[in-house]
Formats: structure tokens, C-alpha cells, sequence
């Protein structure tokens, strides 16, 4: 017992340590627009996920999507569709697809790209209204989207 | 290729949730209990193939909101549009004039000015909209200073003389000399900006009547303003509320008063052609 976790824990220490992150100009998207391989090399952390669609600050996913599961998270919007039983229509890779560049799946859709930093007429310093005064990060990172599609991954109906 | 079965599949999860509880409401726009606005109209022309009917933002308001609008008393806008009719009267600058010395009484001077604002300036070969006009009047006038574009002082004013127009139909033109201008606007309107990549019709014309987190998309019309928030309880200009829109598009916003944004606010008033005017209109 003992000493499987503490294999685990080191595995997945190593992990931490060799899995470079892919980086947003290198994810390679299959034909329908999904990304099979881990953008982290690490597993996602569900609960992690959870509070990254749901907060503001962060995802802020629920400003266009709800989700009973977050039912606690207020003022869900509907510009996207319900995302409750998501897990039973795409695959982790398409999730991950979905979240990395929505537009390869559905073409011109309003979902923002949140793995994509280049391509942007006018691109701004977050909400300050100003210009980017760098290169973009993207709106989350690899880990944090492995984290939203571990999370998307339990919502079964 | 499984994308297009989904798309079809998310539509439809779409729409069954979606429109019962969020449409625009049937309500009517009473002002003082007497004067009847037109708050839907059958879309202009121009709008063929992008909308059928437009809607004033009243009608995506809550109750509470909506009859703040109704009553001229009730109405926190009206204490500004009280303001600037002193300012009206006041004499300001080396000339020794206010816009009463030129202009007479606002109620007879300005009735219909709004209406037709934007629109095409023939001595300066321009498009102005009705604050690059005021700071004319001041400057080359009055021999005062420009107001700052969208500082109080110039909105103040614009509901005041917006609000002689409460009532008639917005009436922008958009062919003859301003046709680049509203041609320039209208890319505008549909160019992704920003780092979320999203237009103005991705969430005005797309998805009006639906939830952006806790905000009820309107049909982002400017026959309401100036709009007084209650959020920061001030009268706001068009070129204030296009900019805090763009703004949330992670972009680089246009500045108050640019060639861009003049362009964009004849085109947004075009889209609005046949609603009444409603300024000064009461927004959360
Ligand atoms: C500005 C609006 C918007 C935001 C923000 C947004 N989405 Fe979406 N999303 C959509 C729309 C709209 C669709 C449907 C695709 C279409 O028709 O364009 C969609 C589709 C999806 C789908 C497929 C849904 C299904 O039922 O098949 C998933 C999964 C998804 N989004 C996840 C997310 C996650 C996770 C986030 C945040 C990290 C997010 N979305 C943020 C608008 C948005
Ligand atoms: C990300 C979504 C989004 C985008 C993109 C956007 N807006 Fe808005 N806009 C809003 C929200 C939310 C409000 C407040 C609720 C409402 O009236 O729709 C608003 C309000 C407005 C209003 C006030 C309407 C009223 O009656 O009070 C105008 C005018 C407007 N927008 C114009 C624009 C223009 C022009 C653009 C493009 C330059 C634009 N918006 C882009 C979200 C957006």
C-alpha cells in the first residue's frame, strides 16, 4: 500500500518533471479538430477543472455554458449549449480539441480559443483595453485545460 | 467528419433551453404616461438576411430597470439633462455666447437633431456625430475649450438635446457622402477582435436575447443613449459603452471621438433606423 503510493507519487513527480508542455504552436489537431495527445503529459485534476470553469477570473466558462454539476456557481449563461452528459458525446481528445481551438471543430463558432496565442486583429493587454505589450499567453495553460477536460469527463448523464 | 452531427445536436440542446426564459419581453415603453415609444420596429432595409425586426435595449432590462424609464421623475438620467440646460444658457468662452445665443430655446432648435445624427457635415467634408459637432459649436464659436469626448459635460448635453428628439424615429443616412464611412463602420461591426476573437454581431446580432454570464444580450442598439447606468450611475456615451464592449474582447479598444468608432456609431445608429429615440435611456 505503502509503496504503491509512493510509486505513484514519484511516477508522477517524474512526470512533472519530463513532460514539457506542448506549446500552443506546436498542438497538432487531427482532421475534425481533435488534439489526442496531453498538452501537459499530466493528468488533469477534476476538481481542479471544476473551479477553472467556473471562475470568473479564469475559464468563466459558465458565462456561456451551464452546468448542473456547478450548480453552486451563479449566473450560468446559454450563448453555448448545456455542457451536463458532454463526456457521452466527444472524447477526451475532442474535448480537448474543442477547448485548445473550438473553431476547428465547429467553423466561426463564438467559443474562444483558449490554446491559441497568435492570429488576433487587435489583441489587447487582458481587459485593460490597451495592446498586448508581449507575446499572449493563452487564456489557460496546458495543464489547466487537461484539468477542465478531466473535469468535463465526468459529467455522464 | 463527426463534427457536423454534432453541431446539429448542440444546436438543438440550444435552442430548447435557451429562448423561453430570455427573449425580449412585450412590455410597452410609456414615458410620463402619455408619450408612446416605438420600441420594435420591422428591421431597415439594409439589415435583410441579418435581422427581421429591431428591438430597443429596453426591452432586455428588468422590470425594475424598465420603469426607471417610464417616469421622467424617476428617471436619474433627467437631473443631468437638467444640468446641461443651465449650461445651455451660460456664456462661456472669448465670444461672450452660449448655445442659447445662437440656437434659442433647445425644445424648438433641437427637435429631430438626434434622429438624424450621425450624419454628414458638407463645410468640413466629414461625418460628425453630435459630440464633434458641440465641440465645433464651442470652439469655432463660442471660442471655448473642447469638451473632453466622453467626459460628463458633452454627455450631459447630447441627452439634452437627444432628448427633443424622444419619440421621433432614428432616420441616420446612410448613402450619398457618408456611404464609405457606414460601409467602414459596418466592417467593423462584423470584424473579430480581440484575443476571444468575437465581433460585435457575434453577441448583438447572434445572440440577443440570450445570457452572457449574468448580462441579457440586447440587440446592442444606440437609440437609448445617452444611457444612464446604474451601475456607475453617470450618463454613458455610445463611444464609452462601444469601447468597454471591445474591451471584453481582450482587445485593443479605438479611442472616444476616432474615425473608427464615428464609423462604427453611424452604422450601429443605421441598424436602429425606425426605433424612437429614447435618450436618456436607464441600463443596469
Ligand atoms: C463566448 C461563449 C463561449 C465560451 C466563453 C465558452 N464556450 Fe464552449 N461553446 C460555445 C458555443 C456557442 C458552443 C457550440 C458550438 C457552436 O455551435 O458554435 C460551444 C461548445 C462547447 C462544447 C461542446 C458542447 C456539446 O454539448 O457538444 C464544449 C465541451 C465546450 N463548449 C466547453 C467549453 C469550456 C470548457 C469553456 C471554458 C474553458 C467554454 N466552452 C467556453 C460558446 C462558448
Ligand atoms: C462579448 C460580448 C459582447 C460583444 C463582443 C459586444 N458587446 Fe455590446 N454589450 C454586451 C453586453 C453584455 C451589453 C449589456 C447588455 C446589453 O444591452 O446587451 C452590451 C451593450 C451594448 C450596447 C448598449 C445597448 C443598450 O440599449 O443599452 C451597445 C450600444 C453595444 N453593446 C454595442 C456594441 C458594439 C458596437 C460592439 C462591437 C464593437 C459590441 N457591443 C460588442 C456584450 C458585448
Amino acid at each position: 500500500m505503502r509503496l504503491s503510493t509512493l510509486t505513484l507519487a514519484a511516477t508522477l513527480a517524474a512526470g512533472a518533471a519530463f513532460a514539457n508542455p506542448v506549446a500552443p504552436a506546436d498542438v497538432v489537431f487531427t482532421e475534425d479538430g481533435a488534439v489526442e495527445q496531453s498538452l501537459s503529459g499530466m493528468a488533469g485534476n477534476p476538481e481542479e477543472g471544476a473551479k477553472i470553469m467556473g471562475s470568473k477570473q479564469l475559464g468563466n466558462c459558465v458565462a456561456c455554458h451551464s452546468i448542473s454539476a456547478l450548480a453552486d456557481v451563479p449566473f450560468q449563461g446559454n450563448v453555448g449549449p448545456m455542457l451536463d452528459g458532454v463526456a457521452d458525446r466527444w472524447t477526451a481528445a475532442e474535448l480537448r480539441g474543442i477547448l485548445s481551438n473550438a473553431k476547428l471543430t465547429y467553423d466561426g463558432t463564438v467559443m474562444p480559443a483558449y490554446y491559441k496565442v497568435d492570429g488576433f486583429t487587435r489583441p489587447g493587454n487582458a481587459y485593460t483595453g490597451k495592446a498586448a505589450d508581449g507575446p499572449l499567453d493563452p487564456l489557460l495553460s496546458a495543464q489547466q485545460i487537461e484539468d477542465v477536460i478531466a473535469f468535463l469527463g465526468t459529467l455522464k448523464e | 467528419m463527426n463534427f457536423k452531427p454534432m453541431t446539429a445536436i448542440a444546436a438543438l440542446l440550444l435552442s430548447v433551453p435557451t429562448f423561453a426564459a430570455a427573449d425580449a419581453d412585450d412590455d410597452v415603453l410609456i414615458v410620463n404616461g402619455e408619450t408612446e415609444l416605438v420600441t420594435k420596429a420591422p428591421a431597415p432595409a439594409h439589415l435583410d438576411g441579418a435581422l427581421d425586426e429591431v428591438m430597443s435595449g429596453w426591452h432586455f432590462r428588468a422590470d425594475e430597470t424598465q420603469a426607471l424609464e417610464m417616469d421622467d421623475f424617476d428617471n436619474p438620467g433627467m437631473l443631468a439633462v437638467e444640468a446641461a440646460a443651465e449650461v445651455w444658457n451660460t456664456v462661456d468662452g472669448s465670444e461672450g455666447k452660449s448655445c442659447a445665443s445662437c440656437h434659442d430655446g433647445v425644445e424648438q432648435s433641437m427637435k429631430g437633431v438626434r434622429a438624424v445624427y450621425p450624419k454628414w457635415n458638407d463645410a468640413a467634408q466629414q461625418v460628425r456625430t453630435m459630440e464633434a459637432q458641440i465641440n465645433d459649436c464651442r470652439e469655432n464659436r463660442m471660442g471655448a475649450k473642447a469638451w473632453k469626448y466622453d467626459g460628463g459635460d458633452i454627455t450631459d448635453m447630447v441627452a439634452l438635446i437627444s432628448l427633443q428628439s424622444r419619440g421621433m424615429p432614428v432616420n441616420v443616412a446612410i448613402d450619398g457622402p457618408v456611404q464609405a464611412t457606414w460601409e467602414q463602420g459596418k466592417e467593423l461591426y462584423y470584424a473579430r477582435t480581440g484575443q476571444l476573437d468575437l465581433s460585435c454581431a457575434n453577441c448583438h446580432e447572434q445572440n440577443y436575447g440570450n445570457m452572457i454570464r449574468a448580462d441579457h444580450l440586447s440587440q446592442g442598439q444606440t437609440n437609448g443613449f445617452p444611457a444612464y447606468r446604474l451601475k456607475n450611475a453617470k450618463l454613458n456615451s455610445v463611444h464609452a459603452r462601444f469601447k468597454g464592449c471591445v474591451r471584453d474582447t481582450r482587445a485593443e479598444t479605438y479611442k472616444p471621438g476616432s474615425p473608427e468608432f464615428v464609423a462604427l456609431e453611424l452604422y450601429v445608429a443605421s441598424r436602429g433606423n425606425g426605433l424612437s429615440v429614447a435618450a436618456p435611456s436607464v441600463r443596469n
